[in-house]
């Protein structure tokens, strides 16, 4: 198998007939391996900061994001760092109080959906025969209809929609992907001969499920998770900025919605709408990250990718896909590397 | 053509799932909205139209939900959705069958351009690892982080209202009269770059991820190499045998990203007061137009069903091992 | 592990094998066993019903003490029969015996039983193990499940003496490692030592070493020679390398396609073929000596396929001596002779019949095929 990255990069053993050392490999830990990767600790640090304001957003808001005052439609100013609303009431404060609305939807749809998927997904590719099929059935229908409207018309003919309700919702629409993956990581899983070995062995099923076959799947319901709760907060903005939400619980679409039903476009009231949304793109491009690093760590192919690209370039060979690099000995390494197409 | 036959089997079964969606969450939810709009409107439905309704939404006491259900079917299959509340009385079905083609186009136009572009762009980034051009992915995370409706405000923001070059709202010019003449076709194309264009910046994204992706795992595979031993230019290499195989999956997520596109669309239309099904199910859900709102999520849903089944069709005709298997 | 060198007086089941005594009664018997398995969808030309024939009437004996060797390409049925005696898969027919009696386990605690004395070892020893368990916790669930609720030092001293029963010693430097920090000979220790933690009277192992390198495989074979004698395992050895089988095993069978063809003591079937695709299977190993001869019956054809198998002898597409008789009607085991200890050797083969219509198959094997 030719890669551009095998003669190169430091070899870390992963193959069969390495002869095993005495001595604890660091970041051997899937966990700490994990937080080597940049991505992800970008991606962790944003969400942390949004977890503090989530918890402490009421106390440290300036103003009572509901208050009314006199100066209405302000640009920011050092009274209110985001300006006001077409009310007076002050942006900034809402921001801030509305970010535990949106977390908590979030977690909690992604918890929902997340036990689900897990519970849907695992059985099916454990159970095979017609429970499988069954359950596949049933995933596949939930994946194909759209989620959004669907969530949009359950929760409009719901009598109220406050927050945790729509996170059940959105919980309730949103397992199906996350079941698919895992039942097809499961059924792959459940081929391996440490599987068939625990059954030798005489484990009962159950603890096969849980003690053998699920440790092996946490990166990927991790992932699932993180992208889950990136939908729910997007679907939840996305209600509120609709109008289905009730208005007086805080959260960063019910600010577009008042923006968008008083003309703030129109009215060049950019710090109205701004802020919303960057703080939105701000979190899914954290969970994102997080995803991606997830990604890495499952398939170490990509991993390497940029590392070793930048490591190549500095001997001045050029990576492309599928070459393999000469090296012919150090005296060398100054000129450009010999590339074999 | 088994795989056909499985497949449209199986979206039948979805049809009908979300059709029996449709029908029971307004009688497994609690409150009643229906009755009590029905009493506002007191006199003012005649009885087809109060009948539709009672089929509609259950609100038919005396009958078995089983009768209920049967009735709900039947009054399907004549193609009838029942009246909308606050365009009364026109039968929702009209409105419905209006809209549609505006979001089809606007939909199919953008997603089928932002498969296109990130398709080539996740090639070209997979291809060429390491360079500068790996820097473009969190550039395109973030855009595809932010939500679609508000890239939407961005966008008129500052083109529309701000540089003045696209309308910032309307589907085409209000002065005009719909017909199939160059000038009609030119308003409709006008004002709708700054959608379509807001829905490609934000889906492209995905599209690259997924192909680099791919890209960069099928290029380890021994038959690239084998390409390249053979003396195959480059070009030939990437296209014919890369990204030949890295699309597969590629197309597979189109399939079942389109439910979220119709999303995103959605809300796109309510921003730009596009008149695609959207909008109308904004409005909808805006008056509490329940009869509305059932027929817009149900032609939506079959819309995205017959996406769908194209395509699977399309991966099959794609990936010669589906066509194996039974 | 050469073939072609013949060491007189080579004991097969060399190191320090136990001397040619009555065996005894055997500890776990397979009468008839098959195997199909359903074809699903059905491919080109296969209708409803089609089955893989992957095992047909398979009969083997295992003695306490003793290792049997199962000999076969791909395909031919063996890992099969290794899963069918573990019960991990049901058998389509045949009985299975465990000390003379039925031992088909039909529930949770007549498997436990079961598995409590008859043991698998997997061929890939990284596919064996979990990733994410180490080594400790492998052992401690296989202790915990047949030797009850282990704690603190007890459950210290039993990993200790496993690890040591396998030789991989000192135990601290093992026990908690993860499986990518081993190499693959040391993986395949700790399978071994899971299937200890059992006590069991019989050991399959299917294919032990073919995923190890070449320079670890001996140290494994002596450490299941050595096993088998110091606690008196029964040991099925499937291998398709019939060398290793000559080194390690008393008896050899020899599969091909679902069925056995060949059984005998090892140092006979090995030296002295008598089956068509044993000769074949013997005199494709390259001989240093004779480079430039081709067999006789140079080989061709291509493996049968198992849904539907050659009639007859399902060799009989490949065999230089091949007749009508053998297209017509599969041939029993029939009895070629004794081994130097008086164990019977078997084929299946009509060249050894005494049918009019028998193919002429030469009693011994030309000194082309293998003999020095």
């Amino acid at each position: 198998m030719a890669t551009s990255t095998t003669a190169i990069e430091v070899a870390a053993p992963t193959g069969p007939d390495d002869v095993g050392t005495g001595v604890a490999r660091p970041g051997r830990r899937p966990r700490l391996l994990f937080l080597r990767n940049s991505k992800a600790l970008v991606g962790i640090a944003i969400l942390v900061l949004f977890g503090i304001l989530a918890v402490v957003g009421p106390w440290i808001a300036p103003y009572d994001p509901n208050q009314v005052s006199t100066a209405l439609l302000q640009p920011p100013s050092g009274a209110h760092w985001l300006g006001t609303d077409h009310t007076g009431r002050d942006i900034l404060s809402q921001i801030i109080v509305g970010t535990r609305g949106v977390l908590v939807v979030g977690l909690v749809a992604g918890l929902g959906a997340t036990v689900l998927g897990v519970i849907v997904g695992v059985t099916a590719g454990f159970v095979g025969g017609l429970g499988d099929e069954g359950l596949s059935a049933l995933s596949n229908v939930f994946l194909v209809i759209p989620q959004l409207p669907l969530i949009i018309i359950i929760a409009a003919q719901l009598p109220s929609a406050g927050g945790i309700t729509v996170a059940l919702v959105i919980g309730v629409t949103g397992w199906a992907w996350g079941a698919r993956v895992l039942r097809a990581q499961t059924l792959s899983l459940r081929k391996r001969d440490f599987v068939e070995a625990a059954r030798a062995t005489g484990e009962r099923t159950w603890r096969i499920v849980l003690a053998e076959v699920l440790p092996n799947l946490t990166a990927i319901i991790a992932a699932g998770f993180v992208g889950t709760v990136t939908f729910a907060v997007l679907s939840q903005v996305t209600l509120a900025f609709i109008g289905i939400t009730p208005v007086s619980e805080w959260n960063w679409g019910t600010i577009l919605f008042w923006a968008q039903n008083n003309l703030a476009l129109q009215r060049g009231a950019w710090w109205w709408f701004v802020p919303a949304g960057l703080c939105i793109a701000l979190l899914g491009m954290a969970l994102t990250l997080v995803n991606f690093g997830i990604d890495e760590l499952v398939n170490p192919r990509l991993r390497s990718t940029g590392m070793h690209a930048r490591t190549l370039r500095r001997r001045g060979i050029r990576p492309r896909v599928g070459f393999t690099p000469v090296v012919r000995d150090q005296w060398r390494a100054s000129r450009p590397g010999e590339e074999e197409r | 053509m088994r795989f056909v036959l499985r497949r449209a089997l199986f979206y039948l079964f979805t049809a009908w799932a979300a059709i029996t969606i449709n029908f029971l969450v307004p009688r497994l939810l609690p409150g009643d909205p229906v009755t009590a709009l029905m009493g506002r409107m007191q006199g003012r439905i005649d009885s087809n139209a109060e009948q539709s309704l009672r089929v509609l939404f259950g609100l038919d006491q005396d009958m078995s939900l089983w009768d209920q259900y049967v009735h709900y079917w039947q009054m399907l299959l004549h193609g009838d959705l029942g009246l909308s509340f606050t365009h009364f009385p026109t039968p929702v079905a009209d409105i419905v069958t209006q809209a549609l083609p505006w979001t089809v186009g606007l939909v199919g136009i953008a997603t089928v351009i932002a498969f296109l572009l990130g398709t080539a762009v996740g090639t070209g980034i997979g291809w060429r690892r390491g360079t500068w051009a790996d820097s473009l992915l969190p550039i395109t995370t973030f855009f595809s982080a932010v939500p679609y409706f508000w890239l939407g405000l961005i966008a008129i923001a500052v083109f529309a209202v701000n540089l003045g070059w696209f309308p910032s709202n309307g589907s085409y010019d209000r002065g005009m009269v719909p017909s199939l003449s160059w000038e009609f076709v030119g308003s409709v194309i006008y004002y709708g770059t700054l959608p379509a264009l807001t829905i490609v910046v934000s889906s492209v994204s995905g599209w690259i991820l997924g192909m680099r992706n791919m890209m960069v795992t099928v290029s380890s595979e021994d038959y690239v190499t084998v390409a390249h031993a053979k003396g195959l230019p480059a070009r030939a290499v990437v296209v014919g045998y890369a990204a030949r195989n890295a699309i597969l999956p590629q197309v597979s997520s189109f399939a079942l990203a389109l439910g979220f596109v119709v999303g995103g669309t959605l809300v796109m239309e309510m921003v730009f007061s596009y008149q695609g099904i959207g909008y109308t199910l904004y409005q909808a859900v805006s008056t509490h137009d329940y009869p509305l709102m059932q027929g817009c999520f149900l032609v939506i849903t079959l819309s995205v069903l017959v996406a769908n089944l194209v395509a699977d069709l399309a991966y099959a005709a794609l990936d010669p091992r589906t066509r194996q298997e039974g | 592990m050469s073939l072609h060198t013949t060491t007189p007086g080579a004991p097969a089941g060399a190191p320090g094998s136990t001397p040619r005594t009555d065996p005894g009664p055997p500890v776990l018997e397979a009468v008839g066993l098959t195997k199909h398995y359903p074809v699903k969808g059905g491919g080109r030309g296969s209708g409803r019903g089609a089955v893989v024939h992957a095992v047909d009437g398979v009969d083997l004996a295992l003695h306490a003490g003793r290792v049997v060797a199962l000999v076969g390409e791909s395909g031919s049925g063996k890992s099969t029969v290794a899963r069918l005696l573990a019960q991990l898969q049901p058998a389509t027919a045949g009985r299975l015996l465990l000390g003379g009696a039925d031992a088909r386990a039909r529930g949770r605690r007549a498997f436990r039983r079961y598995v409590n004395r008859v043991q698998m070892i997997f061929q890939d020893p990284f596919a064996s193990l979990n990733p994410v368990h180490p080594v400790r916790y492998t052992l401690t669930r296989a202790l915990r499940i047949h030797r009850g609720r282990l704690r603190g030092d007890e459950l210290e001293r039993a990993l200790a003496e496993l690890l040591e029963r396998v030789h991989l010693t000192p135990a601290e430097r093992y026990v908690d490692k993860y499986p990518h920090e081993l190499s693959g000979g040391q993986r395949q220790r700790i399978a071994i030592a899971r299937a200890l933690a059992a006590d069991p009277e019989v050991l399959l192992a299917d294919e032990p070493i073919s995923m190890l390198d070449v320079s670890i495989r001996l140290g494994i074979l002596n450490l299941l020679a050595d096993l088998r004698d110091r606690l008196h395992l029964a040991i099925l050895y499937i291998t398709h390398d019939i060398a290793s089988a000559r080194y390690f095993a008393d008896t050899t069978l020899v599969m091909y396609a679902g069925r056995v063809v060949e059984s005998g003591d090892s140092e006979s079937v090995t030296q002295d073929p008598k089956h068509p695709y044993t000769r074949l299977l013997l005199a494709s190993a390259p001989d240093p000596e004779s480079l430039a001869e081709r067999p006789e019956g140079a080989p061709r054809g291509e493996p049968p396929s198992l849904v539907r198998p050659p009639s007859g002898c399902r060799f009989h597409p490949r065999c230089p001596f091949a007749t009508d008789l053998c297209a017509a009607e599969a041939p029993p085991l029939l009895d070629v002779g004794r081994g130097p200890g008086g164990e019977p050797r078997l084929a299946a083969c009509w060249g050894y019949s005494d049918r009019a219509d028998a193919p002429a198959v030469p009693r011994t094997a030309t000194p082309t095929g293998g003999d020095a």
